[in-house]
């Protein structure tokens, strides 16, 4: 279960994510949708520990840093080493195997199912550069697969792939919702929030609104959610908001 | 035939004892730099070994005005200081916004400059230039003895960490979100660079070194299309050059250490041309593709 408790994240200053309370559903698929700017990716970040908080905090019970698994907007993979897609894919074992520990058939048969999966066991022995980035994303997908992991943090994963690839993968999400693992998915297409996501956190820096998708993504609260986006200034005053809003 | 390979290739190893020793000291630099510089490659991180190169020099100047030229005080002196330039370029960019490349820059000048300063103030001491262009040929049990184990240590640790620093090479974002310690592994990485920089020094000078280390390893690329395929490359590629540079110095009567680099550099021009993996020959004789 994850709680966020008066989380606020800023960069020189500049709140990317304001005052944040709320907890995600565990076990179910959330989306954090908004205007561009809004700190969905700074949230997720912060979520995964890679940014800290100015304030507040982020609280995580019942599951380790290393349950996650997270797949990055622009993945800062070097795709000219001379490495295969099936390492690659492998590489997901990390969390188990570590240092030293064997990556044994077991973990083997993992890697090549989840390449299954995705469609390209065709590639497994190909090096990475090869792949277009709709291939890689199935690739980066297979990797999630292998990894295993109760939480799924996806920051705009559908950006540059085709439909096809896209509903091949959200049907990834449909399975990993069926298997109870929590997914919390930074996304822009309103239309597959409404079909895959049944709860919404909808931000602008600061929470919008956060709960089931129908009644979050109404017109209204999209409207809210745009005009705070517009009235954001570069010489705003320092923030005297502190403690915790319920 | 025979009798002239004999001539040119076995006659001054076997004659020479200070030949032999050049040659092992050469294979164990070999064995230790060019898989060093192979991951200083992939990491995008060339230059960085051309700066620590540089790094080391207040070091081992610091090391001979107080202990005079003596190996380990010099040796000592220059992985201080290769230490320190690495740690303080390491922490700026961690904690500000300067790129990797940028703080090593800065540091490695600053350090440089130091270096410069006291290596004239000790006036112009021959034997002083000489250690730092190096001299392979004058390698003692000492250096021979150092060489060797900077080249053990270096080739345990990096079987020790291959797995993360390779996984920190091709992902670090991957490694950082499943607790992998990425800055672990970069900075044991960044000790090796300066143990094998300093281990090459007295054989090749803290110029040369960085050749041996880095010429190798970006040839592998064109030879080899697998990590393990590449850092076997680039071994045999540093042991050519070094068995060959000695040869070369030997019989033309040149200072060694440039005729290594330059082996190697002029190899590393061959494979621009014929490598199999994106040489340029192989590309202009285009091979019919296949079947979707």
């Amino acid at each position: 279960m994850i709680r966020l408790e008066n989380l606020t994240v800023s960069y020189r200053r500049h709140p990317a994510v304001h005052h944040v309370s709320g907890s995600f559903a565990d076990g179910q698929a959330t989306a954090i949708f908004g205007p561009n700017g809004a700190g969905k990716s700074t949230l997720l970040k912060a979520i995964m520990g890679a940014l800290k908080p100015d304030a507040g905090r982020v609280l995580m019970r019942g599951v380790a840093r290393r349950d996650m698994a997270y797949l990055p907007q622009q993945s800062e993979i070097d795709r000219s080493l001379p490495v295969s897609v099936i390492d690659l894919v492998s590489s997901g074992h990390w969390q188990r195997s570590g240092l030293f520990g064997k990556v044994g058939r077991n973990d083997d048969d993992a890697s090549w199912n989840a390449l299954v999966t995705v469609g390209l066991e065709d590639f497994a022995t190909r090096p990475i550069a090869a792949l277009s980035s709709g291939q890689f994303q199935r690739v980066l997908f297979a990797r999630i697969l292998v990894q295993d992991a109760p939480l799924i943090l996806l920051d705009e994963p559908f950006n540059a792939v085709d439909a096809a690839t896209t509903a091949d993968l959200l049907a990834l999400v449909e399975r990993w919702k069926t298997e109870g693992r929590t997914v919390i998915a930074v996304l822009h297409d309103e239309q597959q929030v409404r079909e895959h996501f049944p709860q919404t956190l909808l931000m602008a820096r600061e929470v919008i609104a956060w709960g089931d998708t129908a009644e979050v993504l109404t017109a209204d609260k999209l409207r809210r959610a745009s005009d705070t986006a517009a009235h954001w200034s570069a010489n705003a005053p320092v923030c005297r908001v502190d403690g915790v809003t319920p | 035939m025979i009798d002239f390979l004999y001539q040119w290739v076995l006659a001054p190893f076997v004659e020479f004892a200070f030949m032999r020793r050049a040659l092992v000291a050469c294979l164990a630099l070999a064995l230790g730099s060019a898989p060093v510089g192979l991951f200083l490659v992939m990491r995008r991180m060339s230059l960085v070994g051309d700066a620590m190169s540089h790094a080391v020099l207040p070091g081992a100047a610091v090391g001979f005005l107080i202990a005079g030229l003596s190996l380990p005080a010099m040796s000592l002196g220059g992985f201080v200081a290769g230490v320190l330039v690495a740690g303080f370029a390491g922490l700026a960019t961690r904690f500000t916004e300067i790129k990797e490349d940028a703080s090593f820059a800065a540091f490695y000048l600053l350090s440089l400059a130091i270096g410069v300063l006291l290596v004239s103030s000790s006036g112009s001491n021959v034997d002083l230039m000489h250690l730092l262009f190096g001299s392979v040929l004058a390698v003692d049990d000492a250096a021979l003895l150092l060489v060797a184990s900077v080249a053990s240590v270096t080739l345990l640790t990096l079987a020790v960490i291959y797995r993360p620093l390779l996984l920190e090479s091709l992902d670090p974002v991957f490694l950082r979100a499943v607790g992998g310690h990425g800055s672990v592994w970069h900075l044991l990485f960044l000790l090796l660079v300066v143990l094998n920089l300093v281990s090459g020094f007295q054989a090749l000078g803290t110029l040369m070194s960085v050749g041996l280390m880095m010429l190798p390893a970006i040839c592998s690329r064109l030879w080899a299309a697998t990590v393990g395929g590449m850092l076997l490359a680039a071994f045999l590629i540093a042991a050519l050059a070094g068995m060959g540079g000695l040869l070369l110095s030997y019989h033309v009567e040149l200072p060694s250490g440039p005729c290594i680099i330059l082996l190697a550099g002029l190899f590393y021009i061959v494979s621009l041309f014929v490598a199999p993996q994106g040489g340029v020959l192989p590309r202009l004789l285009r091979q019919r593709h296949l079947e979707s």
